[in-house]
C-alpha cells in the first residue's frame, strides 16, 4: 500500500531547476532515506512532501490523498530539523504540545500524548526544562518527541543527527531505528552521510542535480550502482576507478589500459549489452585481496605507495599500470611502503561503465 | 610507544630552565602605556562631555545674583531649587504661564501613542517581510528603505496638507500618525532583519505544528524578540521625545511638546535672561530620555548577552 506518493513533481526558482520531474512511491512503513550530496534538492524535496515549499508542478499524495495544495498541518506529517527548531521560550512539555494545543486537543488527551512520546524517547525527567538546559542528543530528542505526540502517518527527518557529534550519531541512528521498528511508520529521511543511508533505510534514493540517480536497496546501491555518481558517492572509502577501453577478443570482453589486461568472463554484464570502447572499471578497495594466493580470476605485483591506517582496517594505496589504486586490509596484515605485494580479484564484483554516459554496463 | 620514553626525561634533569622560567599568568602594571592611554582617554572624554552637564546643573541652583557674578565652574553659595519650580509650574510662554508641565504632558500623550503603535506596526511589518514571503515582498521593502533616505523637510508641506484635509492638523493624534509614519522604515528594517536571523527552521517547525500567522507571532517570535523591541523603544522614545520640527509644525501652542515650549522660554527675547530657568527646563525636558538610556539600556546589554550564550 501506498504511503507517499511523488508524481512529477518539479521546483524551479526562477530559472533554476531544483527538482526535476521526480517521482518516488513510498510504500507504508517504509524506511526511505534522500541521500547526496549538498545542493542536489533532498532537503527540497523534503519540504515539498511537508507542505513548507509550494512545487511548480506535479501532484504529492499522502495516503492516497491529493495534499497537493494542503498546509502542512493537513497533512499528517511530523518533521525533525537538523537543527532542533525546538521554541526557546517554551519547556520540554511546552514544545511537545504546542502543535497539539493548536489543534485543540482536549487537555488530558494532550498529557497522555505527551507522557506516551517522552516515554518512548525516555525523557520524561526533562519535561520542565526549557531547550536551552539540554544537550544536543537530548534536544534532538525533544525534536522527535514533538513528531510522535502528533500521531502522525509520515515521519520526516531533515539532516536530524549532522549537528550532533560522531559518538551520540551514531547513538540516536540506533534509536531511530529501532523507533522505527517499534512504530512501524513511514519514514522519510534525509541526509548526507552514507552509513546514516546504509544502516537505516529499507531503500535509498541517491540523488544528483534535482534528479533521482538510483532508487533501490541498500546493499543493490553498493554492489550494483547504476552509473558513476552512485559508484562513486557511496563506499568509503571510495571506489577505485581505472580509465581504459573495453576490447573484445576471441569472444572474450576485455578491460585495457596502458600496462593492464583485465579478463572479463566472469563479469555480470547489463542485459541491453556492450559495444567495445572508453570505459571506467571500478573495484571497490575491499573486494581486493592482498598477499592472499593466485586463486584470482585476475592478480598482479605491485608496490605499496602509502598506508593508510584508519583503526580495525588500513588502506593501501599502490598503482595498477600507471593508475591509482587502493586495497583495503585489516590492519594487522597491513604491509610497509615500497613492500612489493600481490594483489588480486574477481571481475565478478567489478563495476564498469560507459565513461561518456557514466552508465552501468 | 617512542613518546612516552621521552617524556619522563626531559621533565627531570635535561632541561632545568623549563621548570624555573616565568608561570602562571603574566604580570600586568598598573601603570603600563596601555593603561595610561586607555583611561587617559576616556577620562578627557568624559570631561569633555560632564562639563556642560555640570555647568548646567550648577547653574540652574544658583540664584541670579550669584549668576551675575560670572564664576560659572564655581558650586551654588546659597542653593535654591526655586528656579527648578519655575521651570516647571510657572515659566512663561507666550500666554500660558503654567510653565513646562504643559509641555511634559503633551509630549507624553505624543511619545507614548507614537512609539507604542509604530513598533507594534513595524514589528508585524518586519515579520511578514522576512518569515512570510508574499508577492511583492521585495518592492514593498524596498519602498520602505527608499522612505528611510527622504529628507523629512522636503515631506512638511505635503503633510501640512494632508494633514488639513483629514481634519487632524494642530491635533496631538496628527503628529503621533506623522511620527508614526515617519519611523516606520527604519523601524521595520529593524524588525525584518531580527526576524530574519532567527533560524528558518523554527519558522517551518511552528507551521507543521499547525500554527498560524498571528500564532507563530505572537507564541513563537515575540517572545524571541524582547531585546529588539528595547532597542525600538530606545530609538522611538528619545527621537519623538526630542523632536522639534514636527512638534513645531503640526501643533497649536496650546498642545506645544516640551521641545518647542523649552525653545519659547529659553529663546524669549524680551524681559531678564533667567540663565538657571533655563538651565532647568533644559535639564528637564532632557531627563525622560536619559531615564529611558539608564533604565532599557541596562536590560538592552542583558538581552543581548542572554541570546549569545543560548547556543
Amino acid at each position: 500500500m501506498t504511503s507517499v506518493l511523488v508524481k512529477d513533481v518539479s521546483l524551479n526558482y526562477g530559472a533554476v531547476e531544483v527538482l526535476k520531474n521526480l517521482n518516488i512511491d513510498v510504500a507504508e512503513g517504509e524506511f526511505i532515506v534522500l541521500l547526496g550530496p549538498s545542493g542536489c534538492g533532498k532537503s527540497t524535496l523534503l519540504n515539498c512532501i511537508a507542505g513548507l515549499l509550494d512545487v511548480s508542478s506535479g501532484q504529492i499524495f499522502i495516503k492516497d490523498r491529493n495534499v497537493t495544495w494542503e498546509e502542512p498541518k493537513d497533512r499528517g506529517i511530523g518533521m525533525v530539523f537538523q537543527s532542533y527548531a525546538l521554541y526557546p521560550q517554551m519547556s520540554v512539555e511546552g514544545n511537545l504540545s504546542f502543535g497539539l494545543r493548536n489543534a485543540g486537543v482536549p487537555k488530558d488527551e494532550i498529557a497522555r500524548r505527551v507522557a506516551r512520546a517522552a516515554s518512548i524517547l525516555q525523557i520524561e525527567p526533562l519535561l520542565k526544562r526549557r531547550p536551552a538546559a539540554l544537550s544536543g542528543g537530548q534536544r534532538q530528542r525533544v525534536a522527535i518527541g514533538r513528531a510522535l505526540v502528533r500521531d502522525v502517518d509520515v515521519f520526516l527527518f531533515d539532516e536530524p543527527l549532522s549537528n550532533l557529534d560522531a559518538k551520540l550519531r551514531s547513538e540516536l541512528r540506533v534509536e531511530i531505528k529501532r523507533l522505527h521498528q517499534t512504530l512501524g511508520n513511514t519514514m522519510i529521511y534525509v541526509t548526507h552521510d552514507q552509513i546514516e543511508a546504509m544502516t537505516l533505510a529499507d531503500r535509498i534514493a541517491v540523488m544528483k542535480g534535482g534528479l533521482i540517480q538510483q532508487l533501490d536497496r541498500p546493499q543493490a546501491i553498493y554492489s550494483r550502482p547504476i552509473n558513476r555518481f552512485v559508484a562513486g558517492f557511496i563506499g568509503s572509502p571510495g571506489m577505485n576507478f581505472l580509465e581504459g577501453r573495453l576490447e573484445l577478443r576471441d569472444g572474450v570482453p576485455h578491460f585495457a589500459a596502458d600496462g593492464l589486461d583485465i579478463p572479463l568472463s566472469t563479469y555480470p554484464f547489463d542485459a541491453k549489452g556492450f559495444a567495445p570502447g572508453p570505459v571506467s572499471f571500478g573495484m571497490r578497495p575491499e573486494h581486493v585481496g592482498l598477499n592472499t594466493g593466485s586463486g584470482w580470476p585476475f592478480s598482479r605485483q605491485v608496490e605499496v605507495e602509502v598506508v593508510e591506517p584508519m583503526g580495525s582496517d588500513t588502506l593501501v594505496w599502490t598503482r595498477l599500470g600507471d593508475q591509482n589504486f587502493t586495497v583495503r586490509v585489516s590492519s594487522e596484515r597491513a604491509p610497509s611502503i615500497g613492500e612489493a605485494v600481490s594483489i588480486g580479484f574477481d571481475p565478478l564484483r567489478a563495476s564498469l561503465f560507459d565513461s561518456l554516459s557514466g552508465v552501468r554496463l | 610507544m617512542t613518546d612516552a620514553a621521552i617524556l619522563p626525561a626531559a621533565g627531570t634533569s635535561s632541561r632545568p630552565a623549563a621548570l624555573s622560567g616565568p608561570q602562571g599568568p603574566r604580570p600586568r602594571r598598573a601603570l603600563s602605556v596601555r593603561n595610561v592611554v586607555i583611561y587617559g582617554t576616556l577620562t578627557v572624554v568624559a570631561v569633555y562631555y560632564l562639563l556642560p552637564l555640570y555647568v548646567m546643573v550648577v547653574t540652574s541652583l544658583k540664584g541670579l545674583p550669584e549668576i551675575r557674578m560670572g564664576n560659572i565652574f564655581s558650586p551654588p553659595v546659597e542653593i535654591t531649587f526655586e528656579p527648578w519650580v519655575k521651570a516647571w509650574a510657572t515659566a512663561c510662554t507666550g500666554l500660558n504661564c503654567d510653565g513646562l508641565s504643559r509641555g511634559f504632558w503633551n509630549s507624553v500623550r505624543i511619545t507614548v501613542p507614537s512609539v507604542v503603535f509604530s513598533i507594534v506596526v513595524a514589528s508585524v511589518n518586519g515579520y511578514a517581510l522576512a518569515n512570510w514571503r508574499f508577492r511583492g515582498a521585495e518592492l514593498f521593502f524596498t519602498i520602505l528603505i527608499v522612505g528611510a533616505f527622504i529628507p523629512y523637510q522636503v515631506m512638511l508641506y505635503p503633510i501640512v496638507i494632508i494633514l488639513r484635509e483629514i481634519g487632524l492638523y494642530g491635533s496631538l493624534w496628527g503628529l503621533v500618525i506623522v511620527h508614526s509614519i515617519f519611523g516606520m522604515p527604519i523601524l521595520t528594517l529593524l524588525f525584518r532583519n531580527y526576524f530574519a536571523s532567527v533560524p528558518e527552521e523554527l519558522f517551518k517547525a511552528a507551521r507543521v505544528d499547525g500554527a498560524g500567522f498571528w500564532q507563530i507571532y505572537f507564541k513563537i517570535m515575540l517572545p524571541m524578540a524582547l531585546p529588539i523591541f528595547v532597542v525600538a523603544i530606545i530609538l522611538q522614545v528619545t527621537g519623538i521625545w526630542n523632536d522639534f520640527l514636527f512638534g513645531v509644525v503640526y501643533t497649536r501652542p496650546d498642545t506645544y511638546p516640551m521641545t518647542v515650549q523649552l525653545n519659547n522660554i529659553v529663546n524669549s527675547v524680551q524681559g531678564v535672561k533667567e540663565y538657571n530657568v533655563n538651565m532647568a527646563a533644559t535639564i528637564l525636558t532632557g531627563l525622560v530620555p536619559l531615564i529611558v538610556y539608564f533604565i532599557s539600556g541596562k536590560l538592552f546589554v542583558r538581552g543581548i548577552a542572554a541570546g549569545a550564550v543560548k547556543g
